[in-house]
């Protein structure tokens, strides 16, 4: 993909911390959305007990959807402010395929997830995947 | 409470999330593109582009894939459901293939096999980790009437 204005590409490290920065702030949203989503129970169940109106209360009356939406908004805008100064074709591919591995991660850790070798194969290939698609 | 294969109405949310998220990128950017540069200064062109009709088409489905992300993560692992997430890309780089005819390079179908092989392997896995049933839900949300 090329862009009409190529911005003076930053140095390697501030890349770097750009790039961290979108990955590391977008794991802590998926994360901690996940988190909310398990505490709340089946969306499905309390939709056919209450209705839409009472899952739609159910998930924003959740503390921790609020601070996954958060993060996820921190990371949205970290990619705002990468694009900025960093071409697409890198940050897109990169961020996306690094975030997968790094969520595998902290689902295991924080959401102790039966991250089994099935699960860690799966995440590197679509990992390589995804940086090979939207390269 | 965890159970390995998906419902039919699971695996049609699952579908969702993967097929919303790409089309609604898809059209914010057909959207975006065709509209004249939008300068921070006039930061009214940029609400008046949310009425245009690729970009509330855009808007809407990825509306629709934050509920269906939502409901599959109140039934499904995270590291289930985000290999369905990246699938989306599949789909769209099909369709744009064979229903667009643009050419696909060799190295886009080296990332297509691989997200195709890794979407199989999580698959064929349980959805959700298995769990004692020790503590009681944290809110009262309802009785769990239906045995799975």
């Amino acid at each position: 993909m090329t862009l009409p204005y190529s911005a003076p590409q930053p140095g390697l490290w501030a890349a770097v911390a750009m790039i961290a920065a979108i990955v590391l702030s977008s794991t802590a949203g998926e994360v901690l959305t996940a988190a909310a989503m398990k505490s709340i129970g089946d969306l499905d169940e309390i939709r056919a007990h209450s209705g839409l109106k009472g899952a739609i209360r159910a998930v924003l009356t959740c503390p921790l959807f609020f601070a996954g939406v958060t993060f996820l908004a921190l990371s949205f805008f970290s990619l705002l402010f990468a694009l900025n100064h960093m071409n697409l074709s890198l940050v897109a591919p990169a961020s996306a395929s690094l975030t997968l591995v790094t969520n595998a991660i902290a689902g295991k850790i924080f959401l102790k997830e039966n991250v089994d070798r099935r699960r860690w194969t799966s995440a590197v290939l679509v990992c390589i995947g995804v940086y090979f698609l939207a390269h | 409470m965890a159970h390995a294969k998906l419902l039919p109405r699971q695996q049609l949310i699952l579908g969702l999330v993967a097929v919303c998220a790409p089309l609604g990128d898809a059209c914010l950017s057909r959207g975006m593109t065709s509209l004249p540069a939008i300068s921070l200064a006039h930061p009214s062109t940029l609400i008046a582009a949310v009425f245009t009709p690729w970009i509330a088409v855009g808007i809407a489905l990825l509306l629709g894939f934050f509920a269906s992300y939502l409901t599959a993560l109140s039934w499904a692992d995270l590291t289930y459901v985000l290999p369905a997430t990246a699938f989306g890309n599949v789909i769209v780089a099909l369709l744009a293939r064979f229903c667009l005819h643009e050419p696909i390079s060799m190295q886009r179908w080296a990332g297509i096999v691989l997200i195709t092989v890794g979407v199989g392997f999580v698959a064929h896995g349980p959805s959700l980790t298995e769990r004692p049933e020790t503590q009681a839900s944290s809110e009262p949300v309802l009785q769990q009437e239906q045995t799975r």
